[in-house]
């Protein structure tokens, strides 16, 4: 969090440089005196067997003690109200891009509504700069357990609970990538809930939209794999635009081979390691909710060379 | 120096005695598992908790070990699941409560001049119903069936989030052991507070008034009126649990409309003051030690009890700082982010009470005073890390983090198992007639200061570099893999200090110096009777007419009773 | 005031508090889902004012307090009848309880499942209603011992405690009737 990238993210690092500040020094004064105490009184005494004078207290300096630090906590908690309503209150822009972000068990569904793209496990933004800022607005929800969104370098994390809708938002001012994971344990594979921001120039970002838009090209030698795909229970699962595929319950595969992991962040997304996840999922995320489909290796074959026609 | 009052000679098992008709092991085995005697009780819960305390360690030694380094595969993810689940619960409730009210039960009564607690065998029923609910909960691991094999322990988190916790995402069994063991548990607990609290309102010996009562006996007062007011709570989300998971009812079933937030509410409305009823006691194990070892009165005895009795009531309105990022609101946000940082003021000050006290003292550097220096720059950190999480938009960043989770350590460990180990070196003399071992302490304590410390300041940065909590792996180009193996190498050292203790305690039980009735020239009541005491505690009290009736007796030109 | 008495007065005090407690947090379920269900019925479909349960249980506060005040004059006699006569309104209300769920259950199918408001009235009820049966099987006992004579006025603290229990669990209902039939309707 200290190398952020991101409007919400450089607010929190400069809140937390402040309060890093107030703890310093009240570490120092008290660490110090405390210090000085051991050392001072700890020295071997010149007669030990007579009592040191007992002091039982004194009143100006207990509330001294007690209101200095009372006077900070004021301080602490006007600049951290501040903040939070800076942060919780930003007014979403009538040209903010807006993406809705959907926990499942253990992946991400991406959505951009407006834009008609549905993704898995990466999002792709365009970078603001500061002539014509871009914010991106995040919608979040689950679809079964508490998750929680968290791109460190973006901003704060978000919970994603279900049977509720929180939004966050982000205005990254830095090309590049950016990740992050699931911050809420939501069951066995919490750890493999990986998520990647990719912000691009705007220019870039709006050839992705584009190529995210259109339906992926046929081809007459993957024939036998898409009808495969078409035949099998994939499709229950899986949607797939152009194919009777329209299953909610895993990620859409339709721009599958634009992404750069599979099962989120589990393993990059290789041939290889395409053949080995259809294969079994589980081979790389033990209890992954995709059955293996018990296929042989010439229906494999196909299948994946269908899948890697998914741009 | 030793009591006028009553014998002086040291009988380690006096109170065993076993009875003329029978003799032997079975004798003495049937009067402790008998016994209403608090401390025989008190002695019990302990040893139970230090049982405890070795089991969670090795959970997170597994733990630890798995995730040294990115990508091993020592511990398969559904274990590592399990490891962390059963860490964390048994830590509080199987080390932290039996130990902390182990020794109230076996201190509180001999501290305020009476002959056991209020309800002797109720006291009992609340140590047997907690044996229980822990064999109950390691019993998971036979009998907990999951979906994919026979044989599973609980692995959804001490806090046992809904709707994971509920029937759709957990089936099997798993999930109410750990709920069934926690609510009976959690019977015993308020059964203790009850007692602890009628004890301390009725039972104080004569001139002892509440003004004059020890400050650690304050907070057990404190932390045991808290008790029945949270507690309850989470057995009744407990039993909400229980009916959504066997009866069909809908209380955190989202699909069905139900929330998944009002779990968390009334769960960390227990969670968060059941972390000061863990902590406050230990401050009152500092209270006792730290006059004792700088030869000077506690600075400030009225302060120290108001910030008690503060800390107690402020910690109550704080518990949403858990759902910083649950998305409440700028207004609760804001609310909880002030009482949280509210409630750092009585305990900043009872930081600087006790520094006030150590300041022109002849300090005496033994064992239990080590542990409390240690206490006091650790917990130091701990409520820092804690005002810094209290700003909300940090704990944005930071909440369910490894940052996060060294704070609560720095608090739990660095805080409350330090003044623990204080506590032990302290009363062990008086609970079985032998000193341990200053050498043996030493190194117990070294070790453990370097241990701790390598570990769990080490583990704030993976937090500050993005590091999610509850993740039995992680990727390797994060540049998490070497702090996390610093972390994990301070792991043995602790072990070893643990170790170190045990052989300290099983040594001096046999060959420990005599200790005689006030080994540490303390003044407190405690002090005024045999090591260990008798059955019925006191033979005769000393008059008591100020907070120290001990100093009073050694200084009857300058007792304490005018200054106070 | 004896000392044993003084102990045990702590005693029930602390208890009531942590039952308080415990309620308290049925009570805030219960509010909390006021109007959430997605489906089935709502509370004015179903719910009618239990006034006679009502009635009956507030009145056996003021009989049990009778009791337990004769029971201190030494008239052991008197205070088993006043006891006696608090177990009859408080199974007068248990036994609207049972009616009233009886119809719930089995004539309009309406159970813990059914919806939000089903999941949040029977346990916060049926807590209550097993207070109430455990505050009967104490005053039986009150009631056993007073004739067979082994209740003497020197027992009139015990007695007393289970008075407080029982107006501890009227005072429930109270709050129970409030939320439930009153503003959840």
């Amino acid at each position: 969090m200290f190398a952020p990238v991101s409007t919400p993210a450089f607010l929190i690092r400069d809140v937390s440089f402040f309060v890093l500040a107030i703890t310093g020094v009240i570490f120092v004064i008290v660490a110090g005196f405390a210090v000085f105490t051991l050392i001072r009184f700890g020295r071997r005494p010149a007669s030990p067997e007579v009592e040191p004078a007992q002091v039982y207290g004194s009143t100006q300096i207990e509330l001294a003690w007690t209101i200095v630090p009372l006077l900070i906590v004021v301080v602490l908690f006007l600049v951290t109200a501040r903040y939070v309503w800076g942060i919780e209150r930003r007014a979403q822009p009538p040209d903010a891009l807006e993406i809705t972000v959907v926990g499942n068990q253990w992946w991400w569904e991406i959505r951009y509504p407006k834009l008609g793209i549905v993704t898995a496990n990466e999002l792709h933004v365009p970078v603001s700069d500061a002539t014509r800022p871009t914010l991106t607005f995040i919608t979040i929800q689950s679809v079964d357990v508490a998750h929680s969104f968290w791109i460190p370098q973006l901003a704060g994390k978000m919970d994603a609970i279900p049977n509720k809708t929180n939004r966050i938002w982000i205005e990254p001012r830095r090309v590049g990538t950016y990740v992050g994971q699931c911050a809420e344990y939501c069951g066995l594979q919490h750890a493999l809930m990986l998520l990647v921001v990719v912000v691009h120039p705007k220019d870039e970002f709006q050839t992705w939209v584009a190529s995210q838009q259109t339906a992926p090209a046929e081809h007459d030698a993957t024939r036998t794999g898409r009808a495969l795909f078409a035949s099998l229970a994939c499709i229950n699962c899986h949607r797939v635009s152009g194919t009777p595929g329209n299953g909610v319950f895993g990620p859409d595969l339709t721009h599958l081979m634009s992404r750069s992991t599979l099962g989120a962040g589990a393993v990059r997304n290789t041939p290889d390691n395409l053949r080995a996840w259809v294969k079994d999922p589980s081979a790389f995320k033990t209890g992954a909710l995709m059955p293996a489909m018990k296929l042989d290796n010439a229906q494999l074959d196909q299948l994946v060379a269908y899948l890697s026609t998914l741009r | 120096m030793s009591s006028t009052f009553v014998s002086t000679e040291p009988t380690a098992v006096r109170d065993a005695a076993p009875t003329p008709e029978r003799s032997g092991t079975l004798a003495i085995l049937h009067d402790w598992v008998v016994t209403v005697d608090h401390k025989r009780l008190g002695i019990m819960y302990v040893v139970t908790g230090l049982v405890f305390l070795v089991i969670g360690g090795v959970e997170a030694l597994l733990m630890r070990l798995q995730l040294a380094w990115p990508g091993l595969t020592l511990v398969p993810p559904d274990t590592f699941n399990r490891l962390f689940t059963l860490h964390g619960t048994t830590m509080v409730f199987l080390l932290g409560i039996p130990v902390v009210f182990g020794f109230a039960n076996y201190l509180v009564p001999l501290m305020i001049g009476a002959r056991d607690l209020a309800f002797p065998r109720l006291n009992a029923f609340g140590f047997w119903i907690l044996l229980f609910g822990g064999a109950l909960l390691y019993f998971s691991f036979i009998g907990g069936d999951g979906l994919y094999g026979a044989g599973s322990a609980p692995a959804i988190g001490w806090f046992a989030y809904a709707p994971l916790s509920e029937r759709a995402f957990t089936p099997g069994n798993a999930t109410d052991y750990w709920n069934l063991s926690v609510l009976v548990m959690g019977f015993g607990t308020v059964a203790t507070a009850i007692n602890l609290i009628a004890t301390i309102s009725t039972m104080r010996a004569p001139g002892m008034t509440l003004g004059r009562m020890p400050i650690y006996v304050w907070t057990m007062l404190t932390v045991s009126a808290m008790t029945l007011l949270i507690l309850p709570p989470l057995s009744a989300a407990q039993i909400m649990l229980l009916l959504d998971r066997f009866l069909g009812a809908h209380y955190f079933d989202t699909q069905a409309g139900g929330s998944a937030i009002i779990w968390q509410h009334f769960f960390w409305f227990f969670g968060h003051p059941e972390v000061y009823v863990l902590m406050v006691p230990g401050f009152g194990f500092v209270s006792e030690i730290i006059p004792v070892f700088s030869r000077k009165v506690i600075f400030g005895y009225a302060t120290l009890v108001a910030a008690t009795v503060s800390i107690g009531a402020v910690a109550m309105s704080t518990w949403a700082h858990h759902m910083f990022t649950v998305g409440m609101g700028g207004t609760l946000d804001s609310f909880f982010a002030a009482s949280t940082m509210l409630v750092g003021v009585p305990t900043g000050v009872k930081i600087f009470n006790w520094l006030g006290t150590m300041y022109g003292g002849k300090l005496r550097f033994r064992t239990p005073l080590l542990f409390c220096c240690a206490f006091l720059f650790q917990f130091l950190c701990a409520g820092l890390t804690g005002i810094m999480l209290a700003v909300a938009p940090f704990d944005w960043q930071l909440q369910d983090s490894y940052f996060l989770v060294a704070h609560f350590h720095f608090v739990l460990f660095g805080g409350l198992i330090f003044t623990i180990f204080a506590a032990l070196y302290y009363w062990f003399p008086k609970v079985t007639g032998r000193m341990l071992s200053e050498r043996l302490g030493r190194w117990n304590f070294w070790l453990l200061v370097v241990g701790f410390n390598l570990t769990f300041v080490t583990m704030h940065f993976p937090g500050l570099l993005g590091m999610p909590r509850r993740i039995y792996t992680y990727p390797a180009d994060r540049g998490w893999d070497i702090l996390n193996l610093v972390i994990t190498l301070g792991v043995p050292l602790q072990a070893l200090a643990v170790l170190i203790f045990l052989v300290n305690v099983v040594y001096s039980l046999r060959r420990g110096a005599p200790a005689g009735d006030n080994p540490w020239e303390a003044w407190t009541l405690e002090w005024a009777t045999t090591s260990p005491p008798p059955a019925y505690n006191f033979a005769a009290l000393p008059p008591i007419n100020s907070r120290r009736p001990l100093w009073d007796v050694q200084h009857p030109d300058d007792p304490d009773g005018p200054h106070e | 005031m004896s000392r044993t008495a003084s102990r045990g007065r702590a005693g029930v005090i602390g208890f009531i508090v942590a039952e308080t407690s415990l309620f308290a947090v049925f009570v805030v379920a219960y509010l909390f889902y006021i109007g959430k269900s997605l489906t089935g019925p709502s509370p004015k479909d179903l719910l009618e004012l239990p006034i006679l349960g009502t009635i009956c249980l507030l009145s056996s506060s003021v009989t049990v307090a009778l009791g337990s005040r004769a029971l201190a004059a030494g008239r052991v006699a008197r205070a088993g009848g006043w006891l006696f006569v608090t177990i009859v309104l408080g199974v007068v209300f248990l036994t609207g309880t049972a009616q009233e769920w009886r119809r719930l259950i089995v004539e309009q199918g309406f159970t813990i499942g059914t919806n939000l408001f089903g999941t949040t009235f029977y346990p916060l009820v049926g807590l209550h209603a097993s207070h109430v049966i455990l505050g009967l099987v104490m005053l039986s006992l009150c009631v056993i011992f007073a004739g067979s004579g082994a209740l003497k006025a020197v027992h009139a603290e015990r007695v007393e405690f289970v008075s407080w229990y029982w107006h501890f669990v009227d005072g429930v209902w109270v709050v129970v009737f409030t939320v439930v039939y009153v503003v959840g309707r």
